[in-house]
């Protein structure tokens, strides 16, 4: 059920941010979200990064894919470049989104670099709640709103990866190893959830078979290898599929 | 344990995790609506990055970093098959399945660990 927020209810933007901050710990996709940050706080530990590096990590890249992406791969001892190419890719899916988001928010005489923070909170789960919320409320507090709720997702992510991170120092090899499992599952059905069609469960099966076949190949940029074969024969399907 | 630790790591964050990614951001920022979302070089862009994304969760199940390494392979496999069966079981819950898998991990590594 959408909730709904009218112009009484938010007579200031301040309103409208506290409102939206109030609003994100209500959400079952937040709290999917903090689990991954767990993971990756848990992940982070494992593979000798400080706790200042992982918090910041979610602070300043704030997209789950790329921070796995970039700790699995410097941690694996990739070379900076592979590392590099890797979470590009990983972050295209973001430029569309930024795309669609930001019209939602932005009136006649919105400044450019009012939309400067929403555009860096802009990541799946931020963008999923905003397209679903931010039509009902009135097009002056949309953006206080999209900032609240890019806050209160952020802060609760940072704070998340510092929780995982501590879990990994303290926990016993047991929970810790839960902690970790955290990262890998809820990614694998992120994207499940993600995937409607049999094309994109195609590029989710060749990927994960692809990986450990081009793992064994050591060349430095073997992720990028299995990644390109497996998405490009799943594109090439999709493209047969349809006839073009 | 140091809380900033080494500095060439935040060096590298910078440049080889925030500005790859944060690019995609900006260039969405700048160029909004003059960018076609169903072009065909962005249609590849996001088979390819799922695969990829797919391939790293194959990578931490197969070579697992740190104390899930301590988990036998047989009992990660299965409680990611545990956690898949709820999720379609539940029409697709993410939360019932990514719970139902962390239980199935840990009683199989009590039970076989």
């Amino acid at each position: 059920m959408t909730p709904r927020f009218t112009e009484t209810e938010l007579p200031s933007n301040r309103v409208a941010y506290w409102c939206a901050l109030r609003h994100v710990p209500g959400l079952i996709l937040s709290w999917v979200l903090f689990a991954t940050y767990i993971g990756i706080g848990a992940m982070a530990h494992d593979l000798n990064f400080s706790l200042g590096w992982a918090v910041a990590s979610t602070l300043i890249i704030w997209a789950s894919p790329a921070q796995v992406v970039l700790l699995s791969t410097l941690g694996a001892g990739a070379s900076p470049l592979q590392a590099a190419i890797a979470v590009s890719l990983s972050g295209v899916r973001l430029l569309p989104m930024v795309v669609s988001v930001l019209p939602v928010m932005r009136q006649r005489d919105t400044r450019l670099r009012e939309l400067v923070l929403p555009a860096h909170f802009t990541a799946v789960t931020f963008w999923v709640e905003s397209q679903r919320i931010l039509p009902s409320l009135p097009r002056a507090r949309r953006i206080a709103f999209a900032n609240g709720l890019g806050t209160g997702l952020c802060l609760g992510a940072s704070l998340a990866t510092g929780i995982g991170y501590l879990l990994a120092v303290h926990l016993p090899a047991l929970l810790a190893s839960g902690v970790l499992f955290l990262a890998p599952i809820t990614f694998l059905l992120t994207i499940s959830r993600n995937s409607q069609r049999f094309t994109e469960w195609l590029a989710i099966v060749l990927g994960l078979v692809f990986a450990p076949l081009a793992a064994r190949l050591n060349t430095g940029v073997d992720l990028l290898i299995g990644g390109v074969a497996a998405g490009t024969i799943a594109y090439a399907v999709q493209r047969v599929r349809r006839g073009v | 344990m140091s809380f900033v630790g080494d500095w060439n790591a935040f060096l590298l964050l910078i440049v080889v995790g925030f500005l790859p990614n944060e690019v995609w951001r900006l260039l969405g920022f700048f160029v909004g609506g003059g960018i076609d979302e169903s072009s065909e070089a962005l249609v590849w862009v996001r088979y390819v990055a799922t695969a990829i994304l797919a391939g790293v969760i194959a990578q931490l199940l197969i070579v697992p970093p740190g104390a899930l390494a301590t988990v036998p392979a047989l009992v990660r496999y299965g409680a990611v098959a545990v956690g898949l069966a709820v999720f379609f079981a539940t029409r697709r819950s993410t939360l019932a399945g990514v719970l139902s898998a962390e239980v199935a991990l840990i009683i199989g590594k009590l039970a076989l660990g």
